[in-house]
């Protein structure tokens, strides 16, 4: 499997799509990290998804919005029933209108998506300085190299370079293409009290918040590389009785018999 | 040329029959079959539908007499808050003028005899029946009257006069509190 | 020439069927035990079948997604993400579908580069290779407006441009663009009558694929040789000896699409396709799907107006040159019977021809990789050299090397070399 990736990589390189996809304002490319959900046995790390659930819960979600996931998702995280209801119903959604024509609210429950942030596009940019906090249910796969490329952006700030000229409020990062990110540092050391103990290190908190991240975008990722193993070996096996089989039926063509006219 | 089919069978004929080609056949066919599952299985409700499944009302709005409809699972179904008159007439009812035979106990929880809980829809092709507004006609019985082929329901939800062939259907549900209750 | 040989079922109701509509008799003539079929085929004659079958494979996995995605700027794109999150086997379904357009190119384009070597194009099936074309063609709408279906940047950013071509035609130019997108942008209309006609163009497909095989079962099957069939010596039936070689084929075919399915979904796409389309945001690159790399290439090498020099007098604009050259990239292959002045027809036995091909090849190879580049530093002149290796080959090479050209001696049959090779 190893080799049909490589292979499939080396093609894909040569037809020149990834060089091509990574022309934008020559970020750096992204630090080389290894993920658990990378492979054809890759899985998701359970305890670091939840941590990631944590950090987003208590950071992200503070600007950003995950319009994809819902509470009951949660499940797949190895959360009890109970503990996702109990989350759902610290938010208030908007559910229908009233008697009067008023919008409802009511507290959330395990079907609703987790809530945005900011009610609309517009009210999300005037919080920011003009910038709208992308939804990041699909960040992992919507960036080049995804996984990686979130862990170094999240970890990869420093001072920009005295040549590099930086607009007011902006940060430099870079990894992010163009140098100049309006988001600013987000994970200090200790912002989040990690529930099992870990140290809330930023290293530590944006691999969390990967793993959480993909699992949001990629769900059936599991579900995936399991069947992929039962459908392959089914077909290798497939193939290779289908080759004896035509082997056999060829036989006395291949000794030059003729099947129209020889007894 | 149609010997040739025959000329290939009659001297293949062993071969033909091979295990090994048997193999083949069978579980290519066994491999069809089976990726033709997600094919089908994608028609049955996505997660999301499932995850709606039950919904909770109200309680403390229905009077006594009145009967709200609330949408369950893309159907209606009837929430009547019983008057006692009620209750006493779907009791006194004998078994034996029923079409589908079922006391009222049965179709009620125990101490909350005055909710009674029905999808509203008609047994027979699945209009909704009339009888939850008020003034709306209730049939013969006091119950619920399906319009579209002339129905009638009791004040238990039984059926009792016209085509349909059965009780309006209980949905699951559970009182959470006094005040509250979950279909589904 | 083919001859038809009606079927004699033994089974009764078969056979009683077979009296009222030769159905059997139908299948058996085009790919059965009544089809004689030249017995040397080897493995790049495999591609036919596994062609039709991606088309069936795309029907099938288009016609159930159809039943859950929405066909509306503000729906689409959140459709898809149910699909992938919600609906039983929604991903696999999905998944199925994205590279199996890339699968179906694949087995496609092997086919259209066999008949190319092997001279399959010659008479007396042109127009065996010119229903092949036509299908080529419809393939190509086919898998465009699908991939603007999920309704991500790439998708928005791709209809926009493709679109944009046609604005290149002189004076109904602006005109036929607004008529495309029935507006004054990409936007709603234009999704939903992509989705129609993305829906309807796989059964047009279907349908020329039948004309496709009936041309092949009354030209028959050409051969690597290249020679006519001599005698039944050179045939075998279709049926079982092509049938199982067609599913051992499709069995390693499946095998490598399967592998692409469920271990890297998402590496012939486009990250940027995960974000929703927004109208005011051009992504940093646009890159169409791999498959139009090389078109597309033709399509950008053109930077230059015809005119005359050293004036401001213009004939045909750089844009519309690039347009024209395009089209007609894929259009000289409809004139290729004629083009080819050959009298044989393997490349086996064409010398010269075979460096040519090989870089003909080369050159579709360079055009993909100029296709994904931005269109800066060495890649222009690259592309132009390509383009004009690709024209050469089949507007000056084929015309004048079948003229000039030693061709070997061909060999007696089919079933000599077969025998002597056996022996």
């Amino acid at each position: 499997m190893k080799l049909v990736k490589n292979i499939a990589i080396a093609l894909t390189a040569a037809v020149g799509l990834a060089g091509a996809s990574f022309a934008a304002g020559a970020a750096k490319h992204p630090m080389q990290l290894e993920w658990s959900f990378e492979g054809p046995f890759g899985q998701f790390d359970m305890q670091s998804a939840q941590r990631g659930w944590q950090v987003y819960k208590q950071v992200c979600s503070n600007c950003h919005s995950l319009k994809y996931f819902h509470f009951r998702n949660l499940a797949d995280l190895g959360y009890e029933e109970d503990m996702i209801k109990a989350w759902a119903a610290e938010y208030t959604v908007i559910d229908g209108v009233d008697d009067a024509g008023d919008p409802k609210e009511r507290p959330g429950l395990p079907q609703d998506v987790f809530p945005a942030p900011f009610p609309n596009p517009e009210a999300a940019a005037a919080s920011n300085g003009g910038a709208v906090p992308p939804d990041l249910s699909l960040m992992s796969k919507a960036r080049h190299d995804g996984p990686n490329y979130i862990y170094s952006l999240l970890t990869g700030y420093e001072d920009a370079p005295a040549d590099h000229e930086m607009p007011a409020g902006k940060s430099y990062n870079p990894y992010f293409p163009g140098g100049a990110i309006s988001m600013a540092p987000p994970l200090a050391e200790g912002v989040v009290d990690y529930e099992d103990g870990t140290a809330a290190t930023a290293e530590q908190m944006s691999k969390d918040v990967v793993m959480f991240l993909t699992y949001v975008a990629e769900p059936k990722l599991v579900d995936r590389h399991h069947m992929g193993l039962k459908v392959l070996m089914f077909l290798g096996i497939l193939t290779i009785v289908l080759y004896l089989s035509m082997k056999k039926i060829w036989k006395p063509i291949k000794s030059g018999r003729n099947v129209y006219e020889d007894k | 040329m149609s010997t040739i089919n025959e000329t290939i069978e009659a001297e293949d004929g062993a071969t033909r029959r091979d295990f090994l080609h048997v193999a083949a056949a069978g579980m290519a066919g066994v491999g069809a079959v089976m990726a033709a599952w997600p094919f089908i299985d994608q028609m049955n409700p996505a997660a999301d539908t499932l995850a709606l499944a039950s919904v909770e009302v109200d309680l403390s709005a229905i009077g006594v007499g009145e009967a709200v409809i609330i949408k369950w699972r893309g159907k209606p179904v009837f929430v009547r808050h019983r008057t006692e008159a009620e209750i006493e007439a779907a009791r006194a009812v004998p078994m034996d003028v029923l079409v589908d035979k079922q006391p009222d106990a049965e179709r009620v929880q125990e101490g909350h005899a005055e909710w009674l809980v029905v999808l509203g829809v008609c047994t027979h092709l699945g209009c909704v029946p009339l009888g939850t507004k008020e003034g709306d006609d209730r049939g013969d019985f006091g119950g619920w009257f399906c319009p579209c082929h002339g129905s009638h329901y009791d004040t238990a939800g039984r059926i009792r006069k016209g085509p349909a062939p059965k009780n309006l259907e209980v949905p699951t549900y559970a009182f959470v509190n006094d005040t509250t209750l979950q279909i589904g | 020439m083919a001859e038809w040989n009606a079927a004699k079922p033994k089974n009764a109701v078969a056979a009683w069927v077979e009296e009222r509509l030769p159905i059997l008799s139908l299948v058996n003539n085009v790919v059965g035990v009544d089809t004689p079929t030249p017995r040397n085929l080897n493995y790049w004659w495999n591609f036919g079948s596994l062609a039709g079958l991606m088309l069936v494979v795309q029907i099938i996995s288009g016609v159930v997604l159809a039943m859950h995605y929405t066909p509306h700027t503000s729906l689409a794109f959140d459709s898809v993400e149910r699909i992938m999150r919600d609906v039983n086997y929604g991903w696999l379904i999905r998944y199925m579908h994205a590279n199996g357009a890339s699968f179906f190119f694949i087995a496609v384009y092997t086919h259209i580069f066999r008949g190319l070597y092997y001279g399959s194009y010659k008479a007396p099936r042109e127009l065996l290779w010119m229903l092949g074309v036509v299908i080529f063609l419809l393939m190509m709408a086919t898998a465009f407006m699908g991939y603007v279906l999920p309704w991500g940047q790439m998708s928005f950013w791709g209809a926009t441009v493709i679109t944009n071509l046609f604005s290149a035609i002189p004076v109904v130019g602006e005109s036929i663009v607004t008529l495309l997108w029935g507006g004054f942008s990409v936007d709603n209309p234009t999704l939903n009558r992509f989705f129609s006609l993305h829906y309807l163009l796989p059964f047009v497909i279907a349908g020329v694929v039948i004309l496709h095989l009936w041309a092949k079962k009354i030209s028959d099957s050409g051969n690597p040789l290249g020679i006519d069939v001599k005698s039944n010596a050179d045939q075998i039936p279709f049926h079982p000896f092509y049938t199982i070689k067609d599913a051992f084929g499709a069995g390693v075919f499946f095998f490598v699409f399967a592998a692409f399915i469920f271990y890297m979904p998402n590496v012939l796409g486009h990250p940027d396709n995960y974000i929703p389309a927004d109208p005011m945001v051009t992504p940093a690159s646009i890159v169409p799907e791999w498959y139009f790399l090389p078109f597309y290439a033709i399509l950008r090498s053109i930077t230059f107006d015809i005119g005359i020099p050293f004036t401001d007098i213009v004939f045909i604009p750089a844009k519309l040159l690039g347009v024209l050259a395009m089209f007609a990239s894929i259009l000289v292959w409809l004139f290729l019977p004629w083009l080819d002045t050959s009298k044989v027809r393997s490349g086996k036995f064409r010398p010269t021809f075979r460096w040519f091909f090989l870089f003909l090849v080369i050159d579709m190879f360079v055009l993909t990789v100029v296709g994904g580049k931005k269109p800066e530093g060495i890649w222009p002149l690259v592309g132009l050299i390509g383009t004009a290796y690709y024209f050469a080959y089949f507007l000056v090479i084929l015309p004048l090397l079948g003229k000039i050209e030693k061709t070997l001696p061909l060999p007696e049959s089919i079933a000599n070399p077969v025998v002597k090779a056996a022996e």
